[in-house]
């Protein structure tokens, strides 16, 4: 569960910042989806790299998600008989919604390639053209809106990930809970500002 | 003061049980949540009813027999307090108090509100333990201890196995329960000839005993009786991944 979010987690900081190369303008996230798939050409073939990254992210996703299915599985038999009263005690909200989250995550990454990756979903959709794509989807409010929950359920997705790996790993970082909670709240703002951006016109 | 009760009755551990409403009469403010259980048991004896079976022993929350969930809290609403020292002048007498024992797969319920917590004992079993000369008593001093070391020992020894960890955990993991255990004999020199194959085996002993696994969610440490901070958690994970890396 650590080890594949970590993975995770290091693409999504990742993407989160090429994302910032929308406000360079069209050329240069253009230009950055280019270098993507040219880099290392020689070794790897054109595109090489988002295969390999690929394959990892589907790895990762899928051990995550084994991991997840295992643990709720054993919670459900550590307790066949469930309490009459149950209030919440100390009631993380991030702690309490890690399954669902995760769920709307992968929900959320299906839509999302179909959108801005396989192009069919989005209302220009053209390859490679991935700043108009981009203005093209936040004109919507509604994709606004499922872009905004996505990322918001990655953020405490994240506060309660982040902080939980470090201890499963069998670490102790002082003040870990408001590091990890920093940590999730840039991601969340990073994803947030290019739609926001486009939705509010700062960027067409 | 007079109180309504929504008690879990349940006569063996195979028959079905269900929750009972009680009121009970002459309750003073300093009475400790068993005492009014036991004013509950001696009217029901006098009616000629079985009584509401629970645990208990000390009394004075060092045994860690005592434990029942009330209204859905590990021993109840306040912090870091066992269930016998819980007093009554922190209920409402105006809202029915549901008491329920704990829920868990390997805590079967004998009866009521009483919960068969040996799979605590085979964990222990399993790890629990260090290896000393029997014999002679060994010089006082004979094996330093720095300060540090001793104080964190401490502090998770002071764990009394009562099982409410596993109770409130959502996914009914002993995590809280064994870290305790693990950091109390581990950061001690006297555990360190054990202390990795210590911390795999307790981990294996309580997956096997049909244990949740550990999610962090925090809800043990915030029942505990006696304050177990969830760095133990850390501290055992980081002794069963150094277990697991030298023997691959
Ligand atoms: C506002 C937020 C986001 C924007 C604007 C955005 C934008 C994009 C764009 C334009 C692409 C296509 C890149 C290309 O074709 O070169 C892409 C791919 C991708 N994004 Fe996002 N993204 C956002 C949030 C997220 C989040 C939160 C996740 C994960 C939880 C995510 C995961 C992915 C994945 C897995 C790919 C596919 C990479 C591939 O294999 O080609 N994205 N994103
Ligand atoms: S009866 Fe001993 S701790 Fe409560």
């Amino acid at each position: 569960m650590a080890v594949t979010g970590a993975v995770l987690f290091s693409y999504v900081v990742v993407h989160m910042a090429g994302n910032l190369k929308f406000f360079g303008g069209p050329d240069s996230i253009n230009g950055y989806g280019v270098f993507l798939r040219e880099f290392l050409t020689p070794v790897l073939g054109y595109g090489g790299l988002v295969w390999v990254v690929r394959v990892v992210l589907l790895l990762a996703v899928v051990l995550h998600g084994t991991a997840a299915v295992q643990l709720a599985r054993r919670a459900r038999k550590a307790r066949p008989v469930g309490y009459a009263k149950r209030p919440r005690v100390q009631g993380g909200y991030a702690a309490r919604t890690m399954r669902w989250g995760g769920v709307i995550l992968a929900l959320f990454v299906v839509y999302h390639l179909l959108d801005l990756t396989a192009g069919v979903l989005n209302p220009h959709g053209v390859d490679g053209d991935i700043h108009a794509n981009v203005v093209a989807d936040f004109q919507h409010w509604y994709v606004v809106l499922a872009y905004t929950l996505a990322v918001v359920a990655l953020g405490f997705h994240l506060r309660h990930g982040l902080w939980s790996a470090v201890r499963s790993l069998g670490g102790t970082v002082r003040n870990a809970q408001t590091v990890a909670l920093v940590l999730a709240v840039v991601v969340t703002v990073g994803f947030l500002a290019v739609p926001f951006s486009v939705f509010f016109g700062f960027v067409r | 003061m007079k109180y309504t009760l929504r008690v879990w009755r349940q006569d063996g551990p195979t028959v079905p049980g269900r929750l009972v409403e009680y009121t009970v009469d002459d309750i003073s403010a300093d009475m400790s949540f068993l005492e009014m259980l036991d004013v509950l048991n001696e009217r029901l004896l006098l009616q000629g009813e079985d009584p509401v079976a629970f645990d208990h022993d000390c009394r004075e929350g060092i045994c860690g027999a005592c434990g029942v969930m009330i209204d859905g809290v590990a021993h109840g609403p306040e912090k870091a307090t066992t269930t016998c020292q819980l007093h009554m002048r922190h209920f409402d007498p105006r809202k029915p108090i549901v008491v329920e024992p704990w829920r868990a797969a390997p805590f079967p319920v004998v009866r009521d509100l009483v919960v068969d917590r040996s799979a605590l004992d085979r964990v222990i079993e399993s790890g629990g333990y260090i290896s000393v000369q029997a014999g002679a008593a060994p010089d006082a001093h004979a094996v330093p201890v720095p300060k540090p070391a001793a104080d964190t020992a401490f502090e998770a020894a002071a764990c009394i196995g009562c099982g409410a960890c596993v109770a409130a955990c959502p996914n009914g993991s002993s995590m809280l329960f064994t870290a305790a255990k693990v950091t109390h004999l581990g950061v001690l020199p006297q555990g360190q000839p054990e202390r990795r194959s210590r911390a795999l085996d307790m981990v294996r002993a309580q997956d096997d005993l049909g244990f949740g696994g550990c999610t962090q969610t925090g809800e043990c440490t915030a029942v505990c009786p006696k304050g177990i901070p969830l760095d133990t958690i850390a501290r055992l994970n980081h002794d069963v991944l150094s277990a697991v890396a030298r023997s691959s």
